[in-house]
């Protein structure tokens, strides 16, 4: 059961990413949060990480002052990671100006810290609990990158992808077989799949549109349409298998599949 | 690669069938994206302790750049 979402105002920060520590702000604040927590605590690895986990738990949990203190301490450390992804992908959105890229990263460091809030009783202590955190604002961010990056572009879902196989040179044996694989392919493609798996693989698979654009345009999740590419790749590869085209994977490989 | 050696198009083709063989989900996978990075982080078997992890990040890119940039994050603060 999910926690209530905090009612509390988040705490911002008009310093543009650039302008604020290199690498991730947040950390800091972890540093700092745990080692005003941390006096008397074992110097055992282990023991710290769960101390550290527990503190952040203990304070979010707590209300008051304490609780918003934390709140703002969280909020803090996921912008730092926000801000982190912004500048691993900052390359592929030169044409962005840096005031939206800054507003981006907020959005997700928001929308991050309420998700994290909202899945505390999830949490299980398998990692730390920042490397936990950080991953929602990740994702946030991430999402969002992805999206911006392909706005101007179009989701194109014919075959446009095939064109990167019309270059390829080789012997004329090995273009016999290359034309012979890929006229195989396209057969399964059109006739082992249902409508539905075809959209979704030309699109993800085949002209490799970001699943974060394809499930906002079709409505759907990534967790729905990858599984729908699954499905569909399974179809395309038993086909090739059963006609000669590709070598089986020895049975015990195979196991079952996605779930 | 299980394919027959041959030219540019078979490795071409098999990327785009993805991983054969047992792979988690999306959802699975963010579930213990923060798991998987510390063991690997740590120096653990991974993939021994999360099956099917390993062929997820191979046959989908956001969860692949998601994993990346935890890892790298997490590792920076670790140096």
């Amino acid at each position: 059961m999910a926690e209530p979402a905090p009612a509390i105002e988040l705490e911002r920060t008009d310093a543009p990413a650039a302008a604020v520590l290199p690498l991730h702000p947040g950390l800091a604040v972890a540093r700092g949060y745990a080692r005003a927590r941390m006096e008397g605590v074992s110097d055992d690895p282990r023991t710290t990480r769960a101390a550290e986990s527990q503190a952040w738990l203990r304070s979010l949990r707590a209300t008051g002052p304490e609780r918003e203190r934390a709140v703002r301490d969280l909020h803090a450390l996921l912008l730092g990671a926000a801000r982190f992804e912004v500048g691993r992908r900052r390359a592929a959105l030169s044409h962005v100006r840096g005031e939206e890229l800054d507003d981006i990263a907020l959005q997700a460091a928001d929308d991050a810290t309420v998700a994290v809030l909202g899945k505390l009783s999830e949490f299980r202590g398998a990692s730390r609990f920042t490397t936990w955190a950080y991953k929602f604002a990740l994702l946030e961010a991430g999402v969002r990158l992805r999206r911006r990056a392909f706005q101007e572009r179009e989701v194109v879902l014919d075959g446009e992808g095939w064109k990167r196989f019309a270059a390829r040179r080789g012997s004329p044996a090995a273009a016999a077989e290359q034309s012979e694989l890929l006229t195989a392919l396209r057969d399964a493609i059109d006739e082992a799949l249902t409508a539905h798996q075809r959209r979704v693989f030309v699109a993800l698979a085949l002209n490799e549109t970001p699943v974060d654009v394809l499930s906002e345009q079709m409505a759907t999740t990534r967790g729905a349409l990858y599984k729908t590419l699954h499905d569909a790749r399974r179809k395309l590869r038993d086909r090739l298998v059963a006609e000669g085209h590709l070598a089986a994977v020895p049975a015990g490989n195979r196991k079952e599949g996605i779930r | 690669m299980n394919e027959r050696p041959a030219d540019g198009t078979v490795t071409a083709v098999s990327r785009l069938l993805g991983p054969d063989g047992y792979e988690v989900s999306c959802e699975e996978c963010f579930a213990r994206i923060d798991e998987y990075v510390e063991l690997e982080l740590e120096g653990a078997d991974a993939d021994e302790r999360i099956p099917g992890f390993r062929n997820h990040l191979e046959g989908c890119p956001a969860c692949h750049e998601d994993y990346e940039s935890l890892r790298a994050l997490v590792a920076d603060g670790h140096s």
